[in-house]
């Protein structure tokens, strides 16, 4: 497949729009319309709870009113003025973008590798990588803690971020979407004398984009929204994520909704905004990946 | 460098990809093998973290068969699958369907669906913990009490309080569901429907007949997904319930919370990892059934 072909084909996988049946109006699609509307406020419904909620004071909380009588930015003040969110924020933010960029490169050399080189072994390394899938995290989080323990990783970005730094699931992706760039195209570069590393990096990568899109957003927010490993590895609030830190900072607060919802606010702000600055590309790498992976 | 230029083509290809392979071979055995077999060992041993460890054979397991509590968590590590599973994928399946039908607006209608997907467990088990508090505070109860409703129990119920945790997990996988779902209808022929309505066959036979065995993989992925995000619960549980993890009376605990407590608060490693090595073995099984299901393909 062809550069082009294969963003066309990327292309009809995006669910934006849909096939035209016809366009008159018939009250059985006005319903169903009206209906899928309804379902699509129920869902969001939670969220803008959480978001109403962070803007009212105590004595608030407890209507049922989405815009508050007296709105306050009382909470977000006292919140950040606590500090620890802002580095939970900074943490997060540091470790999910050093993985991502790290799970990109090695997943994407890894897949290029497996699919463009013919080697003595190849199909074992694709195997045994292809079948760490199988192994959950949760059996391996004792034997990592041991591990960090040992060697001194335990409170340290590095401890939080060692498991993810490869991803099985990237690799396989990659591999599949190496697939579509042609032979000709690498062997069109090596004639003219670029090195393996040279043809990897500046013809077969550029070729990939949306596939390398689609896995960044996925492994951003695996990391962002991670909880099990980083509440193992540390035990240092200076060290927590925002996950991490938002569970202690619930249980201090304990009866103080109106503070505990503006911390989950402030977790959940940033990926809605990348969602809904993204949409499209989000949306297409869900179904990328959906349907590859 | 001399002796790479003596190389042939194919020589220098291969020392290419071994090097490109290096680190993450390296990677892949230090962080994924070695502590898969570590974890097996370990289960075979008694160790508190600090004194030394003694070999145990079987012990954990024969402790872990005789405990009840690990049958409680087992059977609601399940509970939670054959809910969660079933009604997400339902739920999804019927939006996805009529969503592939509508224009106006689809973009915003579908986002809207999709945007719980994007929030982080932790915060939406505060925001659905708030939820279901009771009178006055928690969101549902004042919304029973304003309709004349009296109090609903949810997580102080022992019978209720698995389908609370569960719920906020089906309501933020919902929107990964409906895409893939829609992606699948859309990769259904087109001219398969136009024959049918020129037989004139009706939308249940449609459904029945074409649209759900051309939708089999799809579905297939979408249950095995789900299957092992249910099994893996752990985020929604541990906060929803930090005042008594896992409760009431271990109503809610499952399995990954059960490994957790072992580990890291009693320092129990070996019989942690012995619970670690049957949630391996449940997950190997979902797996194993996705390839056989799908071996036609």
């Amino acid at each position: 497949m062809s550069n082009i072909e294969y963003k066309a084909s990327a292309a009809t996988l995006d669910t934006a729009k849909p096939y035209n049946y016809n366009k008159r109006m018939e009250p059985a699609k006005v319903i169903r319309w009206t209906i899928l509307f309804l379902g699509g406020v129920v869902m969001i419904m939670p969220i803008v709870f959480m978001m109403s909620t962070s803007f009212k004071w105590p004595h608030e909380i407890y209507n049922l009113k989405i815009i508050p009588d007296d709105p306050t930015i009382e909470n977000y003040t006292y919140v950040l003025e606590d500090g620890r969110f802002y580095k939970w924020f900074v943490n997060s933010l540091i470790i999910a973008t050093i993985t991502t960029i790290s799970a990109v490169i090695f997943d994407s050399l890894v897949g290029y590798t497996l699919c463009k080189f013919r080697f003595r072994g190849r199909m074992i390394v694709f195997v045994a990588i292809l079948s760490t899938l199988m192994i959950p995290t949760e059996m391996l989080v004792i034997p990592w803690y041991l591990m960090a323990k040992d060697f001194g990783w335990l409170n340290s970005y590095w401890g939080i971020m060692f498991p993810g730094v490869m991803t099985a699931f990237g690799t396989f992706l990659m591999k599949q979407f190496f697939e579509s760039v042609p032979d000709d195209f690498l062997e069109a570069a090596r004639i003219d004398g670029l090195n393996e590393f040279q043809i990897w990096w500046t013809v077969a990568m550029p070729l990939v984009t949306p596939a390398i899109s689609a896995l960044a957003i996925f492994v951003f927010l695996g990391n962002w929204t991670a909880f099990i490993w980083p509440l193992i590895v540390t035990n240092d609030p200076e060290l927590y994520t925002l996950p991490v830190g938002l569970t202690t900072f619930s249980v201090e607060q304990s009866v103080e909704w109106e503070l505990i919802m503006t911390g989950a606010a402030l977790a959940t702000i940033p990926t809605l905004i990348v969602f809904l600055v993204f949409q499209r590309y989000i949306i297409r790498g869900v179904v990328m990946t959906g349907l590859k992976g | 460098m001399n002796w790479y230029r003596k190389l042939s083509i194919k020589q220098k290809q291969v020392v290419w990809a071994w090097s490109f392979l290096a680190i993450p071979v390296l990677f892949y055995t230090v962080i994924r093998f070695y502590p898969t077999f570590g974890a097996i060992v370990l289960s075979f041993q008694n160790w508190n973290l600090l004194g030394a460890k003694t070999w145990a054979g079987l012990e954990n397991y024969q402790r872990l068969v005789a405990d009840p509590v690990f049958w409680k968590v087992f059977s609601n590590t399940f509970i939670y699958l054959l809910l969660g599973t079933p009604i997400s994928l339902v739920i999804s399946f019927v939006i996805a369907y009529h969503l592939d039908k509508v224009n106006f607006l689809h973009a915003t209608i579908r986002a809207m669906y999709f945007l719980p997907f994007m929030t982080s467990a932790v915060a939406m088990a505060w925001l659905w913990r708030w939820f279901y508090q009771p009178v006055p505070i928690g969101l549902f109860n004042n919304i029973l009490s304003s309709l004349g409703i009296s109090q609903f129990p949810f997580l102080n119920s022992t019978f209720w309080a698995l389908p609370s945790v569960l719920a906020p997990a089906v309501w933020a996988g919902l929107g990964f569901q409906i895409i893939i779902f829609m992606a699948g209808l859309r990769s259904i022929p087109q001219s398969y429907y136009e024959a049918a309505q020129i037989d004139g066959v009706g939308p249940w036979t449609i459904l029945r007949e074409i649209t759900l065995p051309l939708l089999k993989p799809t579905i297939v992925f979408l249950v095995v997904f789900s299957s092992i995000g249910f099994l893996r619960i752990f985020d929604q549980v541990f906060n929803m319930t930090t005042n008594d993890p896992g409760g009431p009376l271990n109503s809610t605990k499952p399995l990954v919370l059960m490994i957790y407590d072992t580990a890291f608060n009693a320092f129990n490693m070996g019989y942690a990892a012995a619970q670690t090595v049957v949630l391996f073995t449940i997950l190997l099984i979902v797996s194993l059934l996705q390839l056989y299901v799908m071996r036609e393909r």
